[in-house]
């Protein structure tokens, strides 16, 4: 007698059925446990714009605040400074910041200062390399130094895998960092007092 | 069938007894016989044959330290930097248990490297040893996962721009990226929720995956036999007994000669463990006795010393260097097409694949972000292939033509100059070297099926080279 003829076809489609119940259920519960590693409700509500005071900051000086849990700078240019974006205009990857990293530039900020138009010296700038995340540090000062170019005009060098950024915040070109650094959206309250993650349009 | 316990004589000793109930009822003997006991291993083991009970021992220490640090520390972002620094400083004896993990760690990387050199000297890879080549590479998987959720665990500076970097190499794959490295850290930034997961996967997950693997590493490895510097089936010559002529037992030879082998390993790992816990910054980096900022990233930052090799082949991947891969993909599909005899349509598929990727590294495709980050996982994922690279007609290098040995040597010294400039800030010399080493490790690798049966090869000889001592 063959097996085939010992098959009881009820019993073998319950068998069926009940290996595919418990399959969807068993399916179920991993994409429960997958869905824990979402970020929680309180990671998402933890958002806030913040605002910042920068009546101390001098020209040619920088502070750093924290938003989203990322460092935004604020980067006061001097008219120098200013002038060195026309230089590397046609040394950055992308001058017009068409490519965003993880926002669009706001479309209230010049091409070229990465700023709004009435405030041009002050950068406003997420300080997060758009290559691996790292946080670039400040290399402001001109000229021959290790790991940049002899003809450097001041800007920023990520420590991690050498990306260089001009004072706007704009990658050079064949350099690991993909697009320029984010700028947020923010707004001037006073002359001295801005607010980060908010603008005309409400939250970002 | 009837349950039947052997009858031991009403004078045995107790011990006997016991452990004839133990028998009858579980394989304790057996377990013990098949897997070392009488475990028949080739005579003519050298010193490179000590690392793999070396790695089992590291593995010991790891755990074993490991459940005692759990004990002290917090995985909470405002906790744990300071728990670690309470370990260190007002635990009895935490110092030790802490320097213990930490070296073991480094130890482990050194012995494994050493094991999976001995590996490629001698083709302990090659048929019928695949497996046991994958589940050991597997194993090597999971360390470098242990070895990269375990560094977050302290909370210094390293830990955290280190996990960031990692976490954003899942960000560069296109379309999902951003939303998977999201769900990786579950959370906008690195933060609490990432180090508690990191946790987990450090002391439960990963632990519980590497058991098994190793469990599979011996079984396979028991199963089939042991290599041997010769390189040669020592199962192809059995004796009256039944038992290999050029096989001895594990126990006591092999027990005795690792046994060595551990003293030797101890001295060493306890001097570094009492004298430079640190190593000069290798061991445990400077930067890490900081607690974690996520505004400020330390000016230098590197991964530890045992992933710099694969790290540096992620830095060399610039758009430039992009034409370098496009040339070598040309020229690998060509020397496929005029060179082997391979089915048209495999062919076809490989020129395929290639075309998309040279495709997809032309300027404003996709960016070196994106390549850096595939080379990067290739450049580790190249090693499981490596039992179905290598053609040539022996197993070791004692047999294989004189060049070879230079062919190894270079890849070695490109091996080890990646992992030096790893841990190097960057330059534009070092970007350049690294580039030059990144196409040896992927042509040694490639062209293996090539070179590897190129030359003249040494007869091999029927019976293992051995002298008696």
């Amino acid at each position: 007698m063959s097996i085939e003829k010992q098959v009881d076809s009820g019993r073998r489609g319950l068998l069926v059925a009940t290996c595919a119940a418990g399959g969807v259920a068993g399916l179920a519960t991993a994409g429960a446990l997958v869905s824990t590693f979402q970020p929680s409700e309180r990671a998402k509500a933890a958002g806030a714009p913040v605002e910042v005071d920068i009546s101390s900051l001098k020209p040619g000086e920088m502070q750093t605040t924290e938003w989203r849990g990322k460092p935004v700078w604020i980067l006061k240019r001097t008219p120098e400074m200013m002038d060195s974006l026309k230089k590397t205009e046609d040394k950055v990857a992308d001058p017009k910041s068409e490519k965003p990293y993880t926002m669009d530039m706001p479309e209230y900020c010049d091409k070229q200062s990465r700023a709004r138009k009435e405030h041009s010296d002050i950068l406003i700038a997420v300080g997060i390399c758009s290559h691996l995340g790292c946080s670039p540090i400040s290399k402001f000062q001109e000229g021959i130094q290790p790991s940049l170019p002899d003809d450097w005009k001041g800007g920023f060098l990520c420590p991690c895998h050498g990306s260089t950024f001009d004072l706007a915040g704009r990658v050079y070109k064949n350099k690991p960092a993909p697009q320029n650094l984010d700028v947020p959206r923010h707004m001037f309250l006073s002359d001295t007092k801005i607010i980060i993650g908010k603008d005309e349009k409400g939250e970002a | 069938m009837a349950f039947v316990e052997k009858k031991l004589p009403a004078d045995a000793p107790v011990v006997d007894k016991a452990l004839n109930w133990v028998d009858s009822r579980f394989p304790l003997t057996k377990l013990w016989n098949d897997q070392w006991g009488k475990y028949y291993a080739p005579k003519n083991f050298n010193f490179w044959y000590i690392f793999g009970s070396m790695a089992m021992l590291v593995l010991v220490i790891q755990i074993v330290t490991g459940i005692f640090l759990v004990m002290h520390y917090k995985p909470d972002a405002t906790l744990a930097f300071a728990s670690v620094e309470y370990i260190m400083r007002d635990v009895p004896w935490g110092w030790l248990v802490r320097y213990m993990h930490s070296t073991g760690a480094s130890a482990f990387f050194i012995v494994v490297y050493l094991h999976m050199t001995r590996a490629f000297l001698y083709g302990s890879y090659r048929k019928p040893r695949e497996l046991i080549w994958l589940f050991g590479f597997a194993i090597f998987l999971c360390l470098m996962a242990e070895a990269f959720f375990g560094y977050l665990l302290p909370w210094g500076q390293m830990s955290y721009w280190g996990a960031q970097v990692i976490v954003n190499l899942f960000g560069a794959i296109p379309f999902i990226g951003p939303d998977l490295s999201l769900w990786i850290r579950g959370d906008y930034v690195v933060s609490d929720a990432t180090l508690n997961r990191f946790f987990s996967f450090h002391v439960i997950a990963i632990p519980l995956v590497l058991l098994g693997l190793v469990a599979a590493h011996l079984i396979a490895l028991h199963e089939v036999g042991s290599n041997n510097p010769d390189g040669i089936e020592i199962k192809d010559n059995i004796g009256p007994d039944g038992h290999p002529v050029d096989g001895i037992p594990s126990h006591p030879y092999y027990t005795f000669h690792d046994i060595f082998g551990v003293t030797v390993f101890l001295t060493i790992f306890s001097a570094v463990v009492f004298f430079a816990p640190e190593m000069g910054g290798y061991f445990l980096e400077y930067n890490n006795f900081i607690p974690a900022d996520s505004l400020k990233t330390p000016p230098h930052i590197a991964p530890t010393w045992y992933f710099t090799p694969f790290y540096s082949i992620l830095r060399a991947t610039t758009s430039e260097f992009l034409f370098v891969v496009q040339a070598g993909a040309v020229a690998y599909v060509a020397l496929i097409w005029l060179t082997t005899k391979l089915p048209q349509m495999l062919k076809i598929a490989i020129a395929a694949i290639a075309l998309i990727a040279i495709a997809g590294m032309m300027p404003g495709a996709l960016d070196a972000k994106f390549w850096g980050v595939v080379l990067f996982g290739g450049s580790v994922m190249i090693l499981a292939l490596l039992p179905w690279l290598d053609v040539s007609p022996v197993k070791s290098i004692r047999y294989r033509p004189d060049w070879h040995k230079y062919v190894y040597i270079v890849f070695g010294i490109a091996f080890v100059t990646l992992g030096y400039l790893g841990v190097q800030a960057p330059s534009p010399a070092g970007e350049r070297v690294s580039q030059v080493c990144a196409v040896i490790y992927f042509g040694f690798f490639m062209l293996m099926p090539w070179w590897s049966a190129m030359g003249t090869f040494k007869p091999v000889p029927k019976r293992v080279t051995f002298a008696a001592h």
